[in-house]
């Protein structure tokens, strides 16, 4: 930076003078929150549109699994009719792009921290709950936007380009990425420093993963680890998406008693409105419990 | 507004904060005016930073009362924080947004008019000289380029009080020069009321009237050249071969009373010039060094606090990395 210059700019153009702010009467309305939130948002697509890197680095890791992990269990696992392993492994890896897509942009929050421009959020004039609300819906579209680069490779996989199964798919996409997101956040508020990035993904994200349902079907596990993956709010997600995936392909009824029997309680069988029901009200307790930590006076 | 310049644009009222046994700010009463420059001036750790954050609504004061730009800081902190600007010493920009982002991102925050951003954006980004570098990435500038955003970004929502936390620190000194001579220029230019923390003595210079506050109180509150003038005195500072020794027999022939510090002896006499061969005859250690200062804020800090400020620092550092509480607050 040259000093010439600095100086030439303050000797040159008057500063007119200072419009005062617009004050409101009260405090913050809906609609100052909502412009905040919109704002915090917009900052996420832009830096994720930016990061074209990421964008690619972050897709290797399903590709990988769908179709070397996919592909490898397709050579062991008997299916009535030849029925492809990579197929019911699809829905399982769109979700799994949605996780660690979600979780990677809401702890983003934690390098905002570090570096400072957390502050510059929390100091201005807005209620906190709509800074959370903004992180969760960017966090929440980056990860839906990446699940859809996912859906191209349905062909790959036997699965039909249906506009039914593709809206059925991004809505549900659209719920998933919202929860994981919500979940992403909660860590991250607890989280003070950057190097326990890495304790939040083996204790917390990668049993969440493993748990779902993703990779291999949990209708026929012993008790204990049923029981387990029961509590997993991400495997009342991939449910709805393997159902919808599995009736677009026209399964045969042994395979879906195979490989997409659907979660039971006991003997109830869920139905998809009671497991979508779950993921909302997850989202919710999530998103509620992270802003109250983000909330709390120092 | 005529009633609103009339007030103090911040005022402060035995303001305290605690954390569990340490007491970082301990009752500091001060008044700001409208369009002044405010100095807070102090070693590090001294309560600058805790006072600064206060006001700032950042966080929660333990006791007494503050009021910023007309709103109470416990009761509407929304209030406050939307006439203030602030520009704090640790970085706060995205730097993966471009300068002009940045600054977009902070108008809608703000909840700016619409239709003023663009202007007002332009104004500030060209008041600190970087309207050729708006579509640049932020991490591309240097450190001096980044403060200097971020001061236009603290002006951008025309805020009546800007908050300047250490505006200068880690910077090299010519852009620490440039840095202040965007301050002044904002000052005779926006009418704003300018309240800085720095431990640059020199910087305090720049202040319409100083605070100094050490342990987290107020020892002296006035205009940097009242302040040098009730010193009066010059300071000497000398290296001796027994520091010791000349400090006895500095107290005994001529009743000074001397400081040992990391620069040597230190004391404050009137008449420094006339003082010094007086010096050479009576003292019985031999001196290897001798030199005469007129009075500086760092005399008037060391007149009220009996330190340097150098050394207040060594000394504050010490106390508060023995504080448990103060350590876990740095990891954050």
């Amino acid at each position: 930076m040259s000093t010439t210059a600095a100086t030439t700019t303050l000797t040159t153009g008057a500063i007119p003078d200072i419009a005062p702010v617009t004050e409101h009467p009260k405090g913050a309305t809906w609609i100052d929150d909502l412009r905040a939130a919109r704002v915090v948002w917009k900052r996420e697509i832009l830096r994720f549109r930016r990061n074209r890197i990421r964008i690619i680095t972050s897709l290797a890791q399903p590709i990988l699994f769908l179709f070397v992990l996919g592909t490898g269990l397709g050579t062991v696992i008997k299916t009535p009719g030849n029925f492809k392993f990579t197929t019911f492994m699809f829905p399982g890896v769109i979700a799994m792009t949605i996780l660690f897509t979600a979780i990677f942009s809401a702890v983003s929050i934690v390098w905002d921290r570090e570096f400072g421009f957390l502050r510059e959020m929390l100091v201005a004039p807005v209620r906190r709950g709509a800074i959370m609300i903004g992180k969760c819906a960017g966090g929440a579209t980056v990860a839906t936007m990446q699940g859809i680069i996912m859906l191209v490779l349905a062909g790959l996989v036997h699965v039909p380009y249906s506009p039914v199964l593709l809206v059925e798919l991004v809505a549900l996409m659209i719920l998933t990425a919202t929860m994981l997101t919500a979940f992403g956040l909660f860590l991250a508020a607890r989280i003070q420093e950057i190097e326990s990035f890495q304790v939040v993904m083996q204790l917390f994200v990668l049993p969440v993963f493993f748990l779902a349902g993703a990779v291999f079907p949990i209708a026929r596990l012993p008790t204990w680890l049923g029981t387990l993956t029961r509590f997993d709010p991400l495997a009342y997600a991939v449910d709805p998406m393997r159902r919808s995936v599995f009736q677009a392909v026209h399964a045969p009824p042994a395979v879906r008693r195979q490989l997409s029997p659907g979660l039971s309680w006991g003997h109830w069988h869920l139905p998809v409105w009671f497991e979508l029901g779950i993921v909302v009200l997850v989202s919710a307790s999530l998103l509620g419990a992270a802003i109250w930590q983000f909330t709390r006076p120092e | 507004m005529a009633v609103v310049d009339a007030e103090a644009s911040v005022e402060v009222r035995d303001l305290q904060k605690r954390y569990g046994d340490l007491e970082a700010v301990r009752g500091v009463t001060f008044d700001v005016a409208p369009g002044e420059t405010f100095g807070f001036l102090g070693p590090n750790g001294a309560g600058k930073s805790t006072t600064i954050s206060m006001l700032c609504t950042l966080i929660t004061p333990t006791g007494g009362q503050a009021r910023v730009a007309g709103s109470d800081v416990a009761r509407d902190p929304l209030g406050v924080r939307r006439r203030i600007g602030l520009v704090f010493q640790d970085p706060t920009l995205d730097e993966y947004l471009t300068a002009y982002e940045n600054l977009r991102f902070h108008a809608e925050l703000y909840r700016m008019p619409k239709e003023k951003v663009p202007e007002r954006i332009q104004t500030v980004i060209e008041m600190v000289g970087l309207w050729h570098r708006r579509d640049d990435l932020v991490r591309t500038f240097s450190g001096g380029m980044k403060r200097r955003l971020e001061i236009a970004r603290g002006l951008l929502h025309s805020p009546r009080v800007l908050f300047l936390d250490e505006p200068t620190v880690g910077l090299d000194p010519q852009t620490r020069t440039n840095i202040w001579e965007y301050i002044q220029a904002l000052r005779d230019r926006e009418r704003i009321t300018i309240f800085l923390t720095t431990h640059y003595m020199d910087e305090a210079e720049y202040c319409d009237r100083i605070a100094i506050i050490d342990n987290g109180e107020i020892v002296t509150l006035d205009t940097p050249n009242a302040l040098k003038a009730a010193i009066g005195k010059d300071r000497i500072s000398m290296r001796t071969d027994d520091d010791d020794k000349a400090k006895a027999e500095l107290a005994e022939r001529f009743d000074l009373e001397a400081t040992v510090s990391s620069e040597g002896l230190i004391f404050q006499v009137a008449g420094g010039e006339e003082f010094v061969p007086n010096l050479f005859a009576q003292i019985d250690v031999p001196i290897q060094a001798v030199s005469i200062a007129r009075p500086t804020l760092d005399d008037v800090f060391m007149s009220h606090t009996g330190r340097t400020i150098r050394d207040a620092e060594a000394s504050t550092s010490e106390r508060l990395m023995n504080n448990p509480m103060v350590r876990a607050r740095r990891g954050r």
